[in-house]
């Protein structure tokens, strides 16, 4: 029920800020068209401390201080591709990777099809993200769901110090642009670390087996998921619980095989709902295992609002209590949902706090 | 208590009371200290291959033109009237130099070499790029007005990086100055002193709007806040242009880091094929530049010098039509890409959901050839 953790001579404990450090090390190690930019990261380490160490270990031509200046960190990245380096951009917040979107999503990501497959560009975008960090507007967030969205980027993410190595190290050898979305919330939660192992950057990974219900997730919710299931145990529900890991492309077949066992299917994911990683993966089961389904799917999200101040964000962030509401609900034990009348629901029935 | 603000550097800019020119609108060779030194090895052989490039250039925009009109091509954006502010610079560029354009770089575009029938391609909407950028060393035009600037950044800081004495020859219109990364462009360029030029085709006009909508100074006076030295140069003075980018280049491959180049020019046609520029422009302006049009001037420049300019023109011609005839069958004959060419080249390593979807759609189509 718990992840694995293979203990052997080849494994390090690390966080997940570490594994992020050691996997950028490595790269630039092993090849030395790798290089990182972005802002802070030189010789304050990144204001994560993610990046600590590289620029004295490897020097200020190859772990670069950029000015403040989102779009040009990707722009002048993707000039730095046509001539065959593999860059490492950083982001510094999820809420700042605004002013680098038509970089992203315009030129990055479609100058391999423009180009009809003559220009590479192997360039990484880390960007941590979600909530759960107790700070101030835009500094929680999830955006990943904008770049899910446009053909020719990769969007991974990862829920552990081991698969944050793995899946940094195959998005910096990948000729792909990848955005690689670090779960800023758990940058500090230790976990085992092989060095030798590079994933790849299309499979999910089923990180509990159950026959019952089947939670899909990514990034800071599967930790959620495997507690969620841990206490689902406790009532006999077996809960199958899959790390999506990629989330473009999406990896629906995992999900299928899955869904077609237990039946039932929950998504997490920090992010709102709507036009959403859930919203994708539901349409795509739906169309290929609907027969397979014996309840609604579920969707355990962050609610369509803006992340709200942290004070009030263990309301809007999926909680493990949430997820086992949702596990009732397709199962139909009981529903808190039960007595909703959202037909009474129009705006003019809707107060706000102002209203009152 | 008074407040002095500091001026920007106006020192970092030449040409500011009036543009750099080195040939006057009969063609008389005026002196110019500043470029005069790197003109020294153009002779009458050297002006006429100027001459004829621009003649060549403009052939293929008035030849584009019609195939638009014609309905062979889906859109064009005319460059005529700025011919010496392309022609100029791209002769002088290095084969290993880089250039990073917008859409109306079609001067560039020939100079490097590109292939006709793949350029043909990008106008009649069969191909998103129409050359091989790494081939000719010219990135793939670029709609989104000003991205290019920072990836010219980007390359020339690889290129330093790599030791290798190129150079990033970067070009945008007078509207795209207004745009941030223009702006951030020139931050980092600065900071990383990069071997990037900076040439900005003031055509007087973003679509309708005139350049003062863009900016109260002289787009010249704009870099010199970055610390980015700058020239403000007769773009219709191809000479003028080409010892400009000499300056250029070599500051950038010497170590010297970036320059701005404002080339002041006047763009004749419509914005784009589907433009009306009656809308915003009158007559008397339009007539003022045709008297200063670069091929004329060059043409009384070459009579000066005492070349035959009846056999230069017809020299001209006949290779300004062979083009035409040549740009005209491409766009004539060029074949429009296959359905599944939607599926190609989006990801290095083919994704299965995508390949799925290439199923589907030969599955579709053939359901459909079947009942026809
Ligand atoms: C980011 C962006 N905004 C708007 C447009 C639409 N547009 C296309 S060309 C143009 C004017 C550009 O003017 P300028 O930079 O002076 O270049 P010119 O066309 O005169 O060569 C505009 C507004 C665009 N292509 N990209």
């Amino acid at each position: 029920m718990t992840p694995q953790t293979a203990q052997n001579a080849n494994t390090e404990t690390l966080t997940l800020a570490k594994a992020v450090n050691a996997a950028l090390a490595d790269s630039l190690e092993g090849d030395d068209r790798v290089l990182l930019m972005g802002e802070d990261i030189g010789k304050l380490g990144g204001v994560f401390r993610v990046t600590d160490g590289l620029q004295d270990r490897f020097g200020p031509q190859r772990v670069i201080d950029s000015p403040l200046a989102e779009s040009a960190i990707i722009g002048t990245a993707i000039g730095m591709s046509y001539r065959g380096f593999r860059v490492v951009a950083e982001i510094q917040f999820d809420g700042f990777i605004y002013p680098a979107f038509d970089q992203i999503v315009a030129q990055v990501a479609k100058l391999r099809y423009r180009s009809q497959g003559r220009v590479s560009m192997p360039l990484t975008i880390r960007v941590p993200f979600g909530g759960a960090i107790g700070s101030v507007e835009h500094h929680s967030e999830s955006p990943e769901s904008y770049f899910a969205h446009t053909a020719g980027l990769r969007v991974v993410t990862a829920s552990t110090p081991q698969e944050a190595y793995s899946t940094l190290r195959a998005a910096i050898q990948s000729d792909d642009p990848v955005l690689f979305f670090e779960p800023k919330g758990k940058y500090y939660t230790k976990g085992e670390v092989d060095r030798s192992i590079v994933r790849d950057l299309e499979t999910a990974n089923v990180v509990a087996s159950g026959r019952d219900v089947t939670i899909a997730a990514y990034g800071p919710t599967v930790d959620t998921a495997l507690r969620a299931a841990i206490a689902a145990a406790d009532e006999g529900i077996e809960i199958e619980v899959i790390d999506l890991r990629s989330i473009s492309p999406l990896d629906v077949d995992t999900v299928v095989e899955s869904v077609r066992r237990t039946g039932r299917l929950i998504v997490t994911h920090e992010a709102p709902a709507e036009s959403s990683v859930s919203s994708e993966l539901i349409a795509s089961v739906a169309e290929r295992a609907f027969q397979h389904l014996e309840a609604a799917p579920e969707r355990v999200t962050g609610y369509d609002s803006p992340y709200p101040p942290s004070a009030v964000e263990h309301d809007y962030l999926p909680s493990i209590d949430r997820l086992l509401d949702a596990v009732d609900r397709t199962l139909g034990r009981r529903n808190s949902r039960t007595g909703l009348d959202y037909s009474a629901v129009t705006p003019a029935t809707v107060t706000t706090g102002a209203a009152r | 208590m008074s407040i002095t603000v500091p001026a920007p550097r106006p020192e970092l800019a030449v040409g500011l009371d009036c543009p750099l020119r080195v040939l006057d609108l009969d063609g008389s060779r005026l002196p110019e200290p500043l470029l005069d030194g790197h003109l020294g090895d153009i002779d009458e052989h050297a002006l006429t291959n100027l001459y004829v490039d621009m003649v060549r250039v403009r052939r293929l925009d008035v030849e584009a033109f019609a195939l638009t009109r014609q309905g062979h091509l889906v859109l064009w954006p005319p460059l005529l009237g700025q011919e010496a502010a392309q022609v100029g610079p791209a002769r002088a560029l290095g084969d290993d130099d880089w250039v990073f354009g917008s859409y109306r770089e079609h001067g560039f575009a020939l100079l490097r070499g590109a292939d006709m029938g793949e350029f043909a391609r990008i106008w009649k909407a069969y191909a998103h790029s129409g050359w091989d950028p790494q081939e000719i060393k010219m990135a793939p035009s670029q709609i989104i007005i000003g991205a290019q600037t920072l990836h010219g950044v980007g390359y020339a800081m690889a290129a330093k990086m790599d030791g290798a004495a190129e150079v990033a020859l970067t070009c945008f219109g007078d509207g795209a100055t207004s745009e941030g990364d223009v702006s951030e462009a020139m931050v980092w360029a600065s900071a990383f002193q990069a071997p990037v030029v900076f040439l900005c085709q003031n055509n007087q006009y973003a679509i309708s709007e005139p350049v003062a909508v863009q900016s109260g100074v002289p787009l010249a006076l704009r870099p010199t806040g970055f610390g980015i030295p700058s020239m403000r140069v007769d773009g219709n003075d191809v000479l003028a242009m080409h010892a400009a980018a000499r300056i250029a280049f070599e500051r950038a491959r010497s170590g010297g880091g970036p320059t701005f180049i404002e080339a002041v020019t006047y763009r004749r046609g419509p914005h784009t094929t589907t433009d009306d520029p009656k809308r915003y422009r009158d007559k008397a302006e339009e007539e003022q530049w045709l008297a200063k049009d670069p091929i004329d001037r060059v043409e009384r420049a070459l009579e000066r010098m005492g070349a035959n300019m009846e056999a230069v023109r017809a020299e001209a011609k006949i290779r300004a039509d062979q083009l035409a005839k040549e740009f005209r069958a491409a766009a004539e004959h060029a074949v429009p890409p296959t359905a599944e060419a939607i599926f190609d080249h989006v990801y290095a390593q083919p994704s299965p959901r995508l390949e799925r979807q290439r199923l589907e759609h030969r599955a579709f189509t053939s359901s459909i050839e079947a009942k026809a």
